[in-house]
């Protein structure tokens, strides 16, 4: 979806935390992105070289760590996969879905100087 | 709005303290010193902040807020013109628009009678929570009323983003596929109500209204459905009798937030986007 706008908001948080922890340069960044999240881990990689120019975050490594989704199926009462949505669940076929997990954009560690 | 975000005085910043990680010997440390910091910080995190304020905002003020999305050209404004022309008088209304340029849609809405603001989002394909708050500056006060909010023609980004609304809702006009529903699956998913638009054109099309609402259901069980024809006025009022319900509804929570001295707030917490 907007992963510039994602990109821009990984930008800001990383200067707030330069500011609040007196580091000078961030190199690596490790952010982990949900299936259900609607991101593009590509687009992300693009949006991220572009917007971390000029910043603290200038040339830093971007790795993504994709999270596969989780939902409830009502029906057989378990924890199920989900990679998107409007999937079945794969065990009973059915679409009584309930998201756990997997929709998450979260910036896990960076790597600072 | 400052008295809601605290912008302009002081920027709402993160202040979750952050813990160093252990130190790795993964790395070299020809660098000079690089150190690895574990800040588990939620990219949406401060959208959510922002959209949990204005959710407190309406809560305490019994305002039932409708944030309306389709693909451009699904029909949003007409249904509104018409929505709003319906309720006024009877409650307190006012409208959001969200657009990328002009203030056209606000014009429409204005010409009701009705307070509207154009928010203008320049390249941003949605609108967020901030200047959701920002917007409320700009309208008179809306106690026990409906706010509806029409974001960016868009079917992709504006699902991510909680405005601090109480229902998203996804409008589907009948000259689109019936199949968008499982094609752009998030907003589906996000939103509680589907209105399909436009029905008066529904012997001119090939559009299977069945095939829609099954593909909605796939996408989220939970999702409610309503039929209109924006332009003519059919079904509306249903979706009226909807938007009467949410606005008792509202006015009560705040009533009873009042007599009990405390504010009601949404269970929503920062750390993951809401699921459902």
């Amino acid at each position: 979806m907007h992963e510039m706008a994602l990109c821009e908001s990984v930008v800001q948080a990383l200067g707030e935390q330069a500011a609040a922890q007196g580091f000078a340069r961030v190199t690596a960044v490790w952010l982990e992105i949900g299936a259900l999240a609607s991101v593009e881990p590509e687009a992300m990689r693009f949006g991220f070289d572009v917007v971390t120019r000029d910043t603290v975050a200038n040339q830093a490594r971007l790795e993504i760590i994709e999270v596969a989704g989780e939902a409830w199926c009502m029906q057989c009462a378990a924890r199920v996969g989900l990679q998107r949505f409007g999937e079945a669940c794969p065990q009973c076929g059915g679409y009584q879905l309930q998201v756990l997990t997997g929709q998450q954009i979260r910036i896990k560690q960076i790597e600072v100087m | 709005m400052c008295g809601i975000c605290g912008c302009g005085t002081s920027e709402m910043v993160d202040t979750a303290p952050a813990t160093l990680a252990e130190h790795r010997h993964d790395h070299d440390h020809d660098a000079g010193g690089a150190r690895m910091v574990r800040i588990e910080q939620d990219i949406m995190a401060k959208n959510q902040r922002y959209a949990d304020a204005n959710r407190h905002y309406f809560a305490a003020h019994g305002i039932f807020v409708v944030n309306l999305m389709s693909s451009p050209g699904a029909g949003k404004t007409t249904l509104l013109v018409r929505a709003v022309e319906a309720l006024k008088g009877r409650v307190p209304v006012a409208v959001i628009e969200g657009d990328q340029q002009t203030g056209l849609d606000a014009a429409r809405i204005a010409a009701t009678g009705v307070p509207a603001w154009q928010i203008n989002t320049g390249k941003a394909c949605h609108l967020d929570a901030h200047a959701i708050g920002h917007a409320l500056d700009h309208l008179p006060a809306l106690d026990g009323g409906i706010l509806f909010i029409e974001n960016v023609g868009n079917l992709v980004c504006p699902a991510g983003f909680d405005l601090g609304e109480a229902h998203k809702v996804v409008i589907l006009s009948i000259t689109e596929g019936e199949d968008k529903p499982l094609k752009y699956s998030d907003m589906f998913h996000a939103a509680d109500l589907m209105i399909l638009n436009k029905t008066d054109l529904l012997p001119y099309v090939t559009f299977d209204a069945d095939a829609a609402i099954a593909y909605a259901r796939q996408v989220n069980p939970q999702i409610d459905v309503q039929a209109v024809s924006g332009l003519f006025g059919d079904g509306l009022e249903a979706f009226l009798a909807w938007l009467d319900v949410g606005s008792i509804r509202a006015q009560q929570a705040a009533q009873q937030a009042t007599l009990s001295n405390k504010v009601v707030v949404g269970d929503r917490i920062v750390v993951e986007r809401r699921a459902g």
